[in-house]
């Protein structure tokens, strides 16, 4: 991890979110931390239903479900949100931190325009002119790339592409100048050629706008270029946590060498299959026992034991490479260099 | 958007045809089917001492004896240009839009019909209002709070609102809130806006109250679903991570979103009121649209029961056009198509 002299924008300490329902306790997220600074990305990766979503809306203050308990701490340039008054939450959401969706036709309202998407979502923070807002939202249609903006300004969404409603999600989120900016899989519902462009406008952007970006993603390939840090989510918790370098070039836990092997990669050899991790994500309400991760771990023979009962920690003394596993470091380094690594050979 | 303009215009347009050929032929050909001649039938324009060659000449004159087609031609033509009725006795005119002519009030229908337009409209225009508003609020509030105890009350009286008739509500707010307690006037009290707002809407206030509570139930369940639904969609998630602040989050976006049933319903309901509340203004002695067709049908006045049956449908298919219109500016992916 970087050193962290300066304080973290983003600072998200032991969180915990559960929901109460019929079938038990759903542990969405279950004791997660890390940080994030301005001009720098984190990548949180997990296969579908490891709690990201969950987390990212945790931050953003939109867990308003009566069944969602919320622990730990979210710190947001030193202000506490776990626990605070929902209306100074929302004061502070589209101004210091942002969100951008999966599904941009879904998420934008099919009835309104983009444009007066933007202007409202400007308006809430700015005290301007309708006429004001409406040419703040035509240059920043222009600035996230979406050609005649003083034509499509006024288009609805179902009238744009699936790029460039991404891109009309991105300018309402920028609208405000927010100092985070969380996009939650913002390239998975689109094509791949579309998925490079959206995220070299995101990397594009935060080098302008100097803010701090959590791209949250089931694929590690997408944030292999773009992010600087990157936190591997399992069942709920961090598995692994380091710089993108330390995760790509010595990556430690299984579970993260399921994810390399599995991610798609242009060096490859057309005839090599991708492998997938076997076995599915446990249930959120019984997790396993010791790691969560021991069902499916193909290692879980070489320690044996406290795999199976005790909970591995994610930091070592003395290392800012968190690595949530039992297997001894040398050992792990062994299995890397011996079969992972030659994989990407 | 002009083209989808225009291509509504000719359907309501094409409805209009369709639905003044159904009310001719249940008021010309459907008595012919059941075995009335064209004697009988025009023996309703004359007196019941007019002898039998009397009635043959005047159903020849009245055009009884020509096919059908011609006859609906004619008729047709009369509510566009206007006619005369010759029945022997003297040369009747009826002007254009010619709705048909009373033999027994030895007049045209439509003015006493353009009379009785704004007591039901009136009557419809104020419960509108009532159930539109309470409907949908109660509705939305409902859907908000979902499982508490305000919204299973309001969906338990909301299953008695329709479920309880007309007839019965009506009389039983008129006997208590009219005969015991004195609080609005009793029945056939009609005064027109015009002439003292205050006392018209004094009047009209137990009606309206009547008739919403009927139709609001059916507003509040389905704003309830509506809500229900929308509250859940991604792009309420987006507003609220916009900052938007919780009430506009809901009344912007959610319920513009759950506005699309209720406006297609309401249209309807709207349309087939103003075509005469027959129940409401029979309990509440308004002398309105619904009350002359009752009168017609019972002095078997052919004509002026078919003048109303005509306007009422011209009024569903108006209805019908302002739905689909407004549909356009509800929902922009629909101007698209
Ligand atoms: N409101 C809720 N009530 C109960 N369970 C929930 C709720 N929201 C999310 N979950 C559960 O939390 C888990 C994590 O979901 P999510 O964060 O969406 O995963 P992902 O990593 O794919 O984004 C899922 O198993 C989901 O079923
Ligand atoms: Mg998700």
């Amino acid at each position: 991890m970087t050193d962290n002299v300066k304080t973290p924008y983003l600072d998200v300490n032991d969180l915990r979110v559960h929901f109460r329902t019929d079938d038990g306790l759903v542990r969405s997220v279950d004791g997660l931390s890390f940080q994030v600074e301005r001009g720098k990305t984190l990548g949180i990766v997990g296969e579908s239903g490891s709690g990201k979503s969950v987390t990212s809306m945790a931050v953003m203050g939109l867990h308003t479900a009566s069944n969602a308990e919320l622990t730990g701490s979210i710190r947001l340039d030193g202000q506490e949100l776990v626990g605070a008054g929902k209306e100074a939450v929302r004061a502070l959401r589209g101004k210091k931190m942002a969100m951008i969706f999966q599904d941009p036709l879904s998420a934008m309202h099919p009835y309104y325009t983009v444009g007066n998407q933007i202007i409202e979502a400007y308006r809430i923070h700015n005290k301007v002119t309708k006429k004001v807002a409406r040419k703040h939202a035509i240059d920043l249609l222009d600035r996230v790339g979406i050609p005649e903006p003083g034509k499509r300004v006024d288009s609805y969404p179902h009238q744009f592409s699936g790029g460039m409603r991404q891109r009309a999600m991105i300018a309402m989120a920028l609208s405000c100048d927010p100092d985070l900016l969380i996009a939650d899989e913002p390239t998975t519902a689109l094509d791949v050629t579309v998925q490079a462009q959206i995220l070299d406008l995101i990397r594009d952007l935060q080098k302008d706008f100097n803010s701090a970006v959590v791209i949250i993603t089931h694929d590690l390939g997408v944030v292999a270029e773009v992010a600087d840090d990157i936190l591997v989510m399992y069942a709920g918790r961090a598995v692994e946590y380091g710089t993108a370098e330390e995760i790509f070039n010595e990556g430690e836990h299984p579970y993260t060498w399921g994810l390399l092997s599995s991610m798609p990669r242009f060096d490859r050899k057309r005839t090599e299959r991708l492998e997938p991790i076997k076995g599915t994500p446990p249930s959120l309400i019984r997790v396993p026992k010791g790691c969560p991760f021991n069902p499916r771990c193909q290692y879980v023979d070489l320690v044996g034991e406290p795999c199976v009962t005790e909970r591995p920690s994610l930091l070592a003394e003395g290392s800012s490479h968190g690595v949530a596993c039992h297997i001894p470091p040398e050992q792990r380094s062994a299995i890397w260099n011996d079969e992972i690594a030659p994989r990407f050979a | 958007m002009l083209s989808y303009l225009i291509r509504r215009l000719i359907a309501a347009a094409g409805l209009v045809v369709v639905i003044s050929m159904i009310t001719f032929a249940i008021f010309y050909v459907a008595p012919r089917i059941g075995g009335a001649t064209s004697e009988s039938m025009a023996s309703r324009y004359v007196g019941r001492s007019a002898t039998g060659a009397t009635v043959e000449q005047i159903a020849e004159r009245l055009g009884f004896n020509d096919p059908i087609p011609v006859q609906y031609w004619n008729w047709a033509k009369g509510v566009v240009v206007g006619t005369t009725y010759d029945y022997g006795a003297g040369v009747e005119k009826c002007p254009a839009p010619c709705l048909g002519y009373s033999f027994r009030t030895q007049q045209p229908v439509l003015p006493e019909i353009k009379r009785r337009i704004p007591i039901t409209f009136s009557l419809a225009i104020g419960a509108a209002f009532l159930w539109v508003v309470s409907g949908v609020a109660v509705g939305v509030l409902s859907a908000l709070k979902r499982g508490s105890i305000f919204d299973r009350i309001a969906m338990t009286v909301a299953l008695a609102g329709v479920s309880m008739p007309i007839f019965w509500t009506g009389l039983i707010s008129l006997s208590y809130f009219s005969y015991t307690l004195g609080w609005t006037p009793p029945g056939a009290s009609y005064v027109p806006l015009t002439e003292n707002p205050l006392k018209w809407a004094h009047g009209l206030l137990l009606p309206w109250i009547t008739l919403a509570l009927l139709f609001s139930a059916q507003y509040a369940r389905l704003t309830r679903a509506g809500m229900l639904e929308t509250m859940g969609e991604d792009y309420i998630r987006t507003a609220r991570a916009k900052g938007l602040r919780e009430r506009t989050v809901v009344m912007k976006h959610g319920l513009r979103g759950a506005l699309t049933p209720i406006v297609t319903i309401f249209g309807l309901d709207f349309g087939l009121l103003i075509g005469g509340a027959v129940l409401t203004e029979t309990v509440f002695g308004l002398p309105g649209l619904g009350q002359l067709a009752i009168q017609g049908t019972k002095n078997n006045d052919l004509p002026q029961v078919l003048g109303v049956v005509l306007l009422a449908a011209l009024f569903v298919a108006v209805a019908n056009l302002v739905v689909d219109l407004l549909y356009a500016v509800v929902d922009p992916r629909v101007r698209a198509k």
